[in-house]
């Protein structure tokens, strides 16, 4: 337990400290959302009804941006061989990795998004409606996108291949996320269907992620 | 069992093949170290003296053979009672000295000794709170040491452990080295250099 907690405690101090992965993520999601009003223009009805799916979309795509390093920089340093080779489960280790992620680079953008809500002429309802289906919905996004990391790891390639395996498998995640802000804000469907959906996505992600994530690590070892 | 004295271990490898991208690197390699003995692992460059290490550390699965250490701990596997000291740091540069010993110290766990103490005794007590990122090469492997004096554990795998050491640092650590021993560890070094303490040599490809 103190191991997984001290894994935990590095990993999210070193994304918060200078040149870590916390601050990129959000800024990205700030310009995202900043950019999207000037691009639509300025029709408000058209901004809140594209709301939610903007802020959807800019947390996606910000939570994958450093996703790509999460076993990169262990792996380049040696520091994947020694947690590979303690006695910490791998899977356990890549979870703890995984939580820490999401706590360092996914929970930032749920707090920046009532504020950037107000960009898009959001209500409260809305804005809340999307941060709750974001707080549902991100999990999922870091612990699938864990596998295509680990992918990326073993196969030597980087970025490129990391976004091409990850993205079909976020495409359920935002599917779902969004038609749950949209059934919250107009209706008519119900708010419960698609975000019980969003919230068994993100549970068998949690359960599926670390296991195939500590098995494509262990296939690659060299 | 198997002849050892109480407390004592002994690390064997019986016909170990290494295949690495589909090219035999060395097959049939038999070997065998015990307490209190340190193996000098030696031949040319590319001959598999990292591959040896890293199948040892459970890094890479052995294409046939068995490696076995007996006498240890039983309910922990050989790369849990291993400490593997890499080409690579597994140094954080955005992380202080004292930061990056103390994550090591608790996610490996078990027996330990002081971390400011053993930060001591491989000179960088100086250095704790400066990030990583600023030491030297030689002062990287220095608290790369510190993380094996930090945990203990019996088995040291070492590969061209000397690298970047100055020659008081070769000093420090070859006591080092000899404390491990007297304590009854084993260790298994890959080296060009003389290792500066007394080892059997196991002399790997190339056969000249």
């Amino acid at each position: 337990m103190t191991a997984l907690a001290a894994l935990i405690r590095r990993d999210i101090r070193i994304a918060l400290r200078v040149g870590g992965g916390a601050l990129i993520g959000v800024l990205f999601f700030l310009t995202v959302v900043v950019l999207m009003p000037f691009a639509v223009g300025p029709d408000l009805a058209l901004l809140s009804r594209l709301g939610p799916a903007i802020l959807w979309l800019g947390a996606l795509l910000a939570s994958l941006l450093t996703l790509d390093r999460l076993f990169m920089a262990d792996h380049e340093d040696g520091s994947l061989d020694l947690i590979t080779m303690s006695r910490t489960p791998l899977e356990l280790a890549c979870a703890a990795k995984a939580l820490a992620h999401w706590l360092a680079a996914g929970l930032p953008l749920i707090v920046a998004t009532p504020v950037l809500g107000l960009l898009l002429n959001l209500d409260m309802v809305a804005t809340g409606a999307v941060a709750l289906t974001l707080l549902a919905g991100t999990p999922a996004l870091t612990f699938t996108g864990m596998i295509g990391a680990a992918l990326a790891v073993t196969l030597h390639r980087g970025g490129l291949l990391m976004a091409v395996l990850v993205l079909p498998l976020s495409i359920p995640v935002l599917i779902f996320g969004v038609a749950a802000s949209q059934a919250a804000i107009t209706g008519p469907l119900s708010f419960g269907a698609p975000f019980s959906i969003l919230c068994a996505l993100s549970l068998v992600s949690l359960v599926i992620g670390p296991f195939a994530a500590a098995a494509s690590l262990k296939h690659g070892l060299d | 069992m198997n002849g050892l004295k109480p407390g004592q271990m002994q690390l064997s490898g019986r016909g170990v093949i290494c295949v690495r991208g589909g090219r035999e690197v060395f097959s049939g390699l038999d070997f065998e170290a015990v307490s209190g003995e340190a193996v000098a692992v030696t031949g040319p460059n590319g001959s598999g003296k990292t591959s040896l290490l890293r199948l040892i550390a459970g890094l890479l699965i052995p294409a046939g053979g068995t490696i076995v250490l007996d006498g240890g701990d039983a309910d922990m596997t050989l790369p849990e009672q291993c400490h593997y000291l890499g080409h690579r740091d597994a140094l954080k540069p955005a992380l202080s000295v004292a930061e990056n010993l103390a994550f090591w110290a608790d996610f490996l766990g078990g027996e330990r000794c002081g971390a400011a103490e053993s930060l001591a005794t491989v000179g960088l007590d100086h250095a704790t709170h400066l990030p990583a990122a600023f030491l030297s090469a030689g002062q990287r492997r220095r608290l790369s040491l510190a993380r094996l004096l930090t945990v203990r554990r019996p088995v040291w795998l070492l590969d061209e452990p000397t690298n970047a050491l100055d020659v008081a640092g070769q000093d420090m650590f070859g006591e080092l080295m000899r404390d491990h021993l007297a304590r009854g560890g084993l260790i298994i070094a890959a080296t060009h250099a003389p290792l500066g303490i007394d080892s059997r040599e196991l002399r790997i490809g190339g056969g000249a």
